[in-house]
């Protein structure tokens, strides 16, 4: 192990090490589960670390996150491509919602609140996660997400109004 | 009925991300909107649900370590000795913005937006070099293939010369566009790390170079027969400068 190698691996601990919790919160809302997400952020930091000398400088949280979803992004590819696909369907929602044993869960808002966010789009929940969840600003989020800065506008914008709506239905569904 | 506004301004007041002057063009529709008044509470209310719930979900101390046991096995170099195009390819995008900043020096942009700029500019770049399947090049020591694979393709002649004997092996090359412009990029090695230079046209005379560094990174950039060169790297300045001589000399 000569000195450059430590010096690499001290720099990847200062800049990126502190940021597993990001990785690890985008990974679980991206999959919508702990477990799948623990391994998928697991490999995502392995992945960074070994092509850690592709990232010279900048915004370490962003180069990782983005690192993850690109991860999360493949993962689901290989093991549910439908939901890659999946398109936010209000009358799909309020079906799952209504349901005892979801009408049971949703009891608190936390749990209504999660399950608003996992019916909505990958696409949609990741802007969701990034600024509300995150704190991203919206360079970082167009950095994170490889869309226009312009467009980071109105994406959130519609993911908001998903959301709402979400939780509007949860809302309705659980009425008796 | 929706308000235009809503779509876009209104997100980005709410999120504190608009100029002075947006903001003030949004507060002065706000006066008279009472659809964007009420949609920026219900925003507030979600946002503090949102707050609320705390929904944040950290990192596990068994994922921790999951993370922490293998840095200590992996060996980075295996990654770098790996000859993997894309891998050159990536360093040299992840630099780009260096270049970026000096074609904003050359155009003599240097207003009061200029930190802003840069600081968008940066994040573009860094949004590209961090794209997997972004990076088209060609990883090739030979002088020939590599000069015929950018010709065509950077709309310019790209002197391309391997300074093997020199120190600086030839790695590739590749073509990247920086507000709409071609530049071609060339990609040595030194001592194991890699340096970039920049290409490309310009009409301004010949210029000495001019040195800088950025963070870690060092930059020489030059101009001779109607092409800008900026070479970038970590490696010293003197092997930049010494790299300056070979590229001119040749030229």
């Amino acid at each position: 192990m000569n000195d450059f190698d430590a010096e690499d691996r001290l720099r990847f601990e200062q800049l990126v090490l502190p940021h597993v919790d990001a990785a690890f919160n985008l990974a679980r809302w991206l999959l919508r589960s702990r477990a799948d997400a623990e391994d998928v952020a697991q490999e995502a930091l392995l992945r960074s670390y070994r092509f850690f000398r592709g990232f010279h400088g900048g915004d370490a949280r962003a180069w990782l996150l983005q690192i993850v979803r690109n991860t999360c992004y493949t993962w689901l590819e290989k093991n549910r491509p439908m939901e890659l696909n999946m398109e936010f369907d209000e009358e799909l929602h309020l079906q799952t919602c209504a349901t005892p044993e979801t009408l049971a869960i949703a009891g608190d808002d936390r749990k209504r609140l999660t399950m608003a966010f996992e019916t909505l789009p990958p696409r949609f929940r990741e802007i969701l996660v990034l600024r509300e969840l995150e704190g991203c600003s919206y360079k970082e989020i167009a950095a994170i997400t490889a869309i226009p800065i312009g467009t980071v506008m109105s994406s959130l914008s519609r993911a908001r109004r998903q959301l709402h709506s979400a939780l509007v239905n949860s809302l309705q569904g659980a009425r008796p | 009925m929706r308000c235009d506004f809503a779509h876009s301004l209104l997100q980005g007041y709410f999120d504190g991300e608009l100029s002075g002057r947006r903001a003030a063009e949004f507060e002065r529709h706000l006066r008279h909107c009472a659809h964007c008044a009420t949609e920026l509470v219900d925003l507030d209310l979600l946002r503090d649900r949102l707050q609320l719930a705390q929904l944040y979900e950290p990192a596990t101390a068994a994922l921790r370590r999951k993370i922490n046991a293998p840095l200590h096995a992996i060996a980075p170099t295996t990654a770098v000795l790996r000859p993997l195009v894309w891998h050159w390819l990536a360093a040299a995008a992840a630099l780009l913005f260096v270049a970026t900043l000096l074609w904003r020096v050359g155009h003599g942009l240097r207003g009061d937006d200029y930190q802003a700029e840069l600081a968008g500019e940066i994040v573009d770049a860094h949004v590209r070099s961090l794209q997997p399947g972004q990076m088209n090049g060609i990883s090739s020591n030979d002088e020939r293939v590599v000069a015929g694979w950018l010709e065509g393709r950077a709309r310019f002649a790209v002197p391309v010369r391997n300074f093997t004997n020199d120190g600086f092996a030839l790695q590739g090359g590749r073509v990247d566009v920086i507000e709409g412009h071609a530049v071609a990029v060339l990609v040595y090695e030194r001592n194991g790390r890699p340096i970039n230079v920049f290409i490309w046209p310009t009409r301004e005379r010949d210029s000495p170079p001019r040195t800088g560094s950025w963070q870690s990174f060092r930059w020489v950039d030059w101009r001779k027969g109607k092409k800008e060169f900026c070479a970038v790297s970590d490696v010293d300045l003197a092997d930049l400068e010494h790299l300056h001589q070979l590229i001119n000399s040749s030229a």
